[in-house]
């Protein structure tokens, strides 16, 4: 028995290849069937995302399951198996479980720590569930994946700061507004920039969001969908007034907010401060605004370095988590191992208790005049012998997969004790 | 009464709580890794437990509030700064602010000494007035102080997100809004405090002396601190006058106030200078 893993990333593989072997939600339940159904393999799972596509596989023999995966890839891609090759990643036994661990863990993402992975992996796994190709293996393996990359992200910083510059952006916030509960802000422009701000706005629970622009109706549509509140786009000094919060991202050539509306504004507030967010370039906000008391300003470049170094963190932590992969990794490996040695150790079990209860029926039978409780002890004296000299032997081949160098103890023990020619259970 | 040996040790422990805290604070504030000190706040509770203990033997062992001395005078403010600390940790959760309450309030419990045997005063110390006077004046300098630990924080905060600082240090710093929100709420109670403070101070002078003010240094000091925070409250009322200014001003205001507390004390004559008190 062994796990196989083939795929391709973002790593590994252009967009134009990822297309095309990405697979829908409902195209899966069909291939999974296909891919148990093909022979060599007994458990499959298929994760498909934007950045990668990865097929997950228990069975006999691994060269004629990844031959059969190749196959379905090759085909799906409208290529020859030769030509996807060299976009392919092919890992096996403790090499795929990292891989999973890994992949599970956010670790191997285009943007790494980014939480969303998890939950496709998560939700590859319940399909692979529902058509019943997970099995032993695969399910003890996914939920271990889970348990690892619970583990990554409470041990390690791997999902910590922001690291889009609209998110940056609402973070900033932070330090100078205790909550957003109760804050307004004001979106100049209504682009993509501003729509994302606005969302991570929302989610942080603004109370209120104004939308200004130039052309008013995408004011208007963009307010809608975020449950603002559009504003006339001539009204921009006085509308600045009534904003804690101010993200600008307009195409405008010239800044469009000078010192004197600030100005004007804060002294309108009363002093209570404004922050802005220029992520537009050119800048939107005069940068002389910074000048003024109670008025914080941050542009594009100051977010761009916040995210930049929130990345930079993100991948030292890459060796942490990586440890705590591998540490993990080999307790799943050392369970896999015994698995495989289990088929073994139940025969010669087996074999030896019938041996004892043989002998143990001729002793008892010369013996007559016993009691119950003298046959009871020599019955509990025979398996006690059994056990102790059973014992050492099974933790060896249960350990490393029963292997000593290139020598297998189970291949050695089947061997000496003439396990081959039984069949377990008779 | 004498409190002996278990004195000497608590007073010692409350220098031990409270030193120990204040160093978990600044961990917790400059090193990202340290995690919230939920310890500390059993330990500053203990801390300020033991410190009421030793304030209230000294006050039940004399009968007068014990604040005529200026040893006396600095253990009792370390106790009101303390006090005003708990007061914030458990009502707002800023932790953060016993990064300057907590020193001062270490230090100024470790300069007044341990307590010694309670000796008796003149009579004319035993009027109520007196302790409705010293526990307002004291309470009311403290918050005032309170104010200040806050704009501290306030102007650190602020120069951390102009100069783009790097967002891990002092990651812990609360909010410009709360930290604003504390340094208004402590002026504006401080002041109440205060002005309360000295109208007792000037009911128990009329009962004494038969009059009200005798510009005595300490009067005058203290007329001053309290025009000064009057005038500030006012800007801040009227006009918003919060943000850096009013911070920097009160950083001002709280080296007047140091000035009141600790030099008037031994100007001029009166019942206030430190050194005519004792014994």
């Amino acid at each position: 028995m062994s796990l196989l893993l083939v795929g391709a990333n973002h790593k590994t593989a252009p967009v134009e290849f990822r297309e095309k072997i990405a697979f829908a939600k409902d195209e899966i339940p069909e291939l999974l069937s296909r891919l148990v159904a093909s022979g060599p393999i007994r458990e499959a799972m298929i994760l498909s995302t934007c950045n990668r596509t990865e097929f997950l596989a228990e069975g006999e023999e691994i060269h004629s399951s990844l031959e059969v995966i190749r196959q379905i890839l090759a085909s799906r891609a409208n290529v020859s198996t030769r030509e996807i090759d060299p976009y392919l990643y092919v890992l096996t036994g403790l090499d795929a479980v990292r891989h999973v661990f890994s992949v599970a863990s956010s670790m191997d993402s285009m943007v790494v720590g980014e939480p969303q992975i998890l939950g496709q992996v998560k939700e590859a796994y319940k399909i692979s569930v529902q058509c019943k190709t997970a099995g032993c293996t695969i399910n003890r393996l996914m939920h271990h994946a889970f348990r690892v990359s619970k583990r990554v992200r409470t041990e390690t910083d791997i999902g910590k700061g922001a690291v889009s510059v609209a998110y940056a952006a609402v973070e900033m916030a932070r330090h100078v507004f205790d909550t957003l509960r109760n804050k307004t802000a004001l979106l100049v422009g209504a682009g993509e920039m501003i729509e994302t701000a606005g969302l991570h706005l929302k989610q942080k629970g603004i109370a209120k969001t104004y939308v200004t622009n130039r052309t008013f109706w995408r004011a208007k549509a963009l307010a809608h969908r975020l449950g603002g509140e559009a504003l006339p786009f001539e009204s921009l000094g006085s509308s600045l007034a009534m904003a804690d919060m101010v993200i600008t991202c307009t195409g405008a050539t010239e800044p469009i907010i000078k010192k004197e509306q600030v100005k004007a504004a804060i002294k309108a507030r009363r002093n209570r401060p404004i922050f802005f967010i220029d992520i537009a370039v050119p800048r939107d906000v005069h940068p002389s605004v910074a000048e003024l008391q109670n008025v914080f300003l941050y542009d594009l470049d100051d977010l761009q370095k916040v995210v930049d170094n929130n990345k930079a963190e993100r991948m030292m932590e890459l060796e942490k988590a990586g440890e705590i992969v591998a540490e993990e990794a080999r307790k799943f490996s050392l369970w896999f191992s015994s698995l495989e040695a289990e088929p073994t150790i139940r025969q010669l079990l087996e074999w030896a208790e019938e041996i004892r209860l043989e002998e143990l029926r001729r002793t008892l039978k010369r013996l007559r005049r016993l009691d119950e409780r003298e046959v009871e002890a020599i019955d509990l004296m025979t398996r006690a012998l059994i056990k102790k000299l059973f014992h050492r032997p099974i933790v060896k081949m249960k350990r490393d997969g029963g292997r000593d160098g290139s020598a297998s103890f189970i291949a050695l023990a089947r061997e000496l004790f003439g396990l081959d020619g039984r069949e377990s259970g008779k | 009464m004498d409190l002996g040996i278990a004195g000497l040790v608590l007073w010692k422990i409350v220098i031990i709580c409270y030193a120990v805290v204040s160093g978990a604070i600044f961990l917790y504030l400059t090193r990202e890794k340290h995690s919230d000190p939920h310890w500390s706040r059993v330990v500053v509770t203990g801390g300020f437990l033991a410190q009421s203990v030793l304030v209230a033997w000294l006050w039940i062992g004399t009968g007068i509030l014990p604040v005529a001395s200026f040893s006396k005078a600095l253990r009792f403010f370390s106790w009101a700064l303390a006090a005003l600390y708990i007061f914030v940790l458990y009502r707002y959760r800023v932790v953060q602010l016993g990064l300057v309450l907590l020193p001062l309030a270490t230090i100024m419990w470790a300069l007044g000494g341990p307590m010694r045997e309670a000796k008796a005063f003149s009579p004319f110390l035993l009027s109520p007035w007196l302790t409705i006077h010293g526990i307002l004046s004291f309470l009311g300098e403290a918050t005032l102080v309170g104010a200040f630990g806050a704009s501290v924080l306030y102007l650190v905060q602020e120069r951390r997100i102009r100069k783009r600082m790097s967002p891990s240090f002092l990651a812990r710093l609360p909010s410009l809004e709360v930290l604003d929100h504390i340094t208004y709420r402590c002026m504006a109670w401080g002041f109440i405090l205060l002005t309360a403070g000295i109208i007792a101070g000037a009911i128990w002078a009329n009962e004494a002396w038969g009059s009200y003010w005798t510009w005595q240094a300490k009067e005058t000091w203290a007329l001053a601190t309290w025009l000064f925070y009057a005038g500030l409250l006012h800007q801040r009322v009227s006009s918003g006058w919060g943000g850096r200014k009013g911070c920097l001003l009160l950083v001002v205001g709280f080296c007047v106030l140091l000035f009141t507390f600790i030099g008037a004390g031994f100007m001029g004559s009166g019942p206030h200078r430190f050194d005519r008190l004792q014994g």
